[in-house]
């Protein structure tokens, strides 16, 4: 038993999480009829709730999960593992119909049109009728983690965010707090509201499939499980005092010694590859970084532009197509950034602390 | 006294027979009101024409079944109207003060405003090489004794403020929000922290007591740890 711990505590770390979450969304997306067969998706259910089952053997383990503040967490995790095996199920069903030559589920079960109102308001009605009586029923069960009043001379250690912004949290490990805190979230709320304006196919209008809408579903689910739900999971269980990463079974002490020396990549290019002393002009010496998201942000989406997404481009044109990159590379850079800190230490790019702006 | 309290209500006697003329005010305001379709009319003439013309279109196909109201509606629809207006201003009107009593945040009932300069004792007290973490709750700022000096550090995470904690073992600042870790210097050396710890203004009191100024701040990432004030000789 202990042994076992030994080896996931050892495997586990932030670089090798968020890379198994990786692998097995990509084999999700890849295959999604073998990963929603009921033997697969019953095997990884079950192996989940295993998992849990032997971890609360273990006190430590036991005290973490059974927070009161970490409840929601474990409950989100088999909520949203069991919703997307379900549309990801009815999405492959209806690919396969389709391919058939059959019309889609949708179209078997009625092709009568019912009102709104009483029809659905009725049904969600009686749903929120249900979810107030669970919410009552658990505020009385579940004492609320309260603590003592506001202190300024105090953070408790660790200090967690509210469990909906953990992910958030996690994030600000790596990003300056203007990013994290401030663009990012305007981003992601800004993208999610533009995503009807950038995709107007009307193609999978009134039925659900996935091969029709392969890039759209697994970029919004690459954003919503990876970016969002597994940061919470890391920030809720993984992250104890002085926001250390711990393994699930290892205890949590103030006194664990992470190296985390952290490098600017002004200090790697000046100091590291040239040699020299760094420039003393703010600008000189962040030339290596502008230069580094000019390339990113400008360079490859003209040349993808040309090249790879030619037929995309002529599709939805200029202005669409621009947002979608812009929307799409800023996803795509929050985990290489995160990847660039675990395989060499840097810390930002541009690190401008004379203005407080780093990126 | 006993006598001076009979002699309250009596003035108030004369205030309380004025009253019945009050009384008949609104019995006298009630007589204006089947006069209101003058006033209104010439007050805003549009409304009342307008209105009636639609329930008119609209009443063949009710006036059979239901009652035939006939020309009384309008009327009745103005004195509602003006009911209804008075309704909505009273309804906006306690909303407003509702909200407002929001304002009475801006004035918090507990203010955390430690003095911003203040004596901290004499150089002596304070041992070479450590981090003296006595003032951290009260003022907020580490003192520290290094063979150059003795200088004071914000207790201000830079990266968002939280407190990070002096770990002895380790010799780091270290937060417990999102893991930065700073030097004893101040200098942030791990973490998202993106420039170090402020430093106070220290100098020596006529007393000989060390005296801290919190409303003056040195940032080294601006070339100000330098200056005379950021640190005291010893």
């Amino acid at each position: 038993m202990d042994a076992i711990k030994e080896a996931i505590n050892s495997f586990c770390s932030p670089v090798a999480i968020f890379t198994t979450a990786i692998f097995m969304f990509a084999l999700f997306m890849a295959f999604p009829k073998q990963m929603t067969n009921k033997w697969v998706a019953g095997a990884i259910g079950l192996g989940v709730v295993g998992f849990f089952i032997f971890g609360m053997q273990d006190a430590h383990f036991k005290d973490i999960v059974g927070k009161a503040d970490n409840l929601p967490i474990v409950g989100m995790i088999f909520i949203f593992g069991y919703f997307t095996w379900f549309a990801m199920k009815k999405a492959v069903e209806n690919d396969e119909r389709i391919a058939a030559g059959q019309p889609t589920w949708e179209k078997t079960e009625s092709e009568e049109k019912v009102l709104v109102f009483p029809y659905l308001i009725y049904i969600e009605f009686v749903i929120a009728l249900l979810y107030a009586a669970a919410l009552v029923y658990w505020a009385i069960l579940v004492q609320a983690p309260l603590e003592d009043p506001a202190n300024p001379t105090l953070s408790p250690n660790p200090s967690k965010a509210p469990w909906y912004f953990l992910g958030l949290q996690e994030m600000l490990v790596y990003f300056d707090p203007w990013l994290a805190g401030v663009l990012f979230p305007t981003v992601i709320i800004v993208g999610l509201c533009a995503i009807p304006y950038i995709d107007n196919d009307p193609k999978t209008s009134g039925y659900y499939c996935f091969k029709q809408r392969r890039w759209a579903i697994t970029a919004f689910m690459f954003g919503f499980w990876i970016l969002w739900l597994v940061l919470i999971m890391v920030g809720t269980f993984l992250r104890g005092p002085n926001w250390n990463f711990f393994g699930p079974f290892e205890v949590w002490t103030a006194h664990k010694v992470v190296p985390l020396i952290n490098v600017n990549l002004s200090e790697f290019f000046y100091i590291k590859w040239l040699g020299i002393a760094l420039p003393q002009n703010w600008f000189i010496r962040e030339l290596p970084g502008f230069a580094a998201l000019f390339i990113y942000f400008i360079l490859i989406p003209k040349a993808l532009e040309r090249t790879v997404f030619k037929k995309l481009y002529e599709r939805i044109g200029a202005a669409r197509y621009h947002i979608l990159i812009a929307l799409t590379f800023m996803m795509i850079a929050l985990p290489l950034k995160m990847y660039f800190r675990w395989a060499f230490n840097l810390k930002y790019i541009i690190a401008i602390p004379e203005f407080f702006f780093n990126i | 006294m006993t006598e001076e309290t009979p002699k309250t209500p009596e003035p108030k006697k004369p205030e309380a027979a004025p009253q019945p003329p009050k009384a008949q005010e609104p019995a006298a305001g009630a007589g204006p009101k089947p006069a209101v379709p003058a006033s209104p009319a010439a007050a805003k003439p549009v409304t009342p024409v307008v209105r009636p013309a639609v329930p008119v279109a609209k009443k063949p196909a009710s006036a059979p079944a239901g009652k035939p109201a006939g020309p009384a509606s309008p009327e009745r629809r103005k004195f509602m109207m003006s009911w209804l207006s008075f309704a909505w201003i009273a309804f906006s009107a306690a909303t407003v003060a509702a909200l407002s009593t929001t304002l009475r945040f801006l004035f918090p009932n507990v203010l955390f405003e430690p003095k911003m300069a203040f004596k901290i004792g004499k150089p002596d007290e304070y041992d070479l090489g450590k981090v003296d973490t006595r003032w951290e709750d009260r003022y907020g700022v580490w003192i520290i004794r290094s063979p150059e000096g003795i200088y004071a550090l914000s207790t201000v995470c830079t990266h968002l403020g939280c407190k990070p904690s002096w770990l002895e073992n380790e010799q780091k600042f270290k937060c417990p929000c999102h893991g930065s870790g700073f030097y004893k210097s101040g200098i942030n050396f791990e973490g998202p922290a993106p420039r170090p710890l402020e430093r106070f203004a220290i100098s020596l009191a006529d007393d000989g007591q060390i005296l801290v100024d919190k409303s003056l701040k040195f940032q080294y990432e601006k070339g100000e740890w330098t200056k005379p004030l950021a640190l005291l000789p010893v």
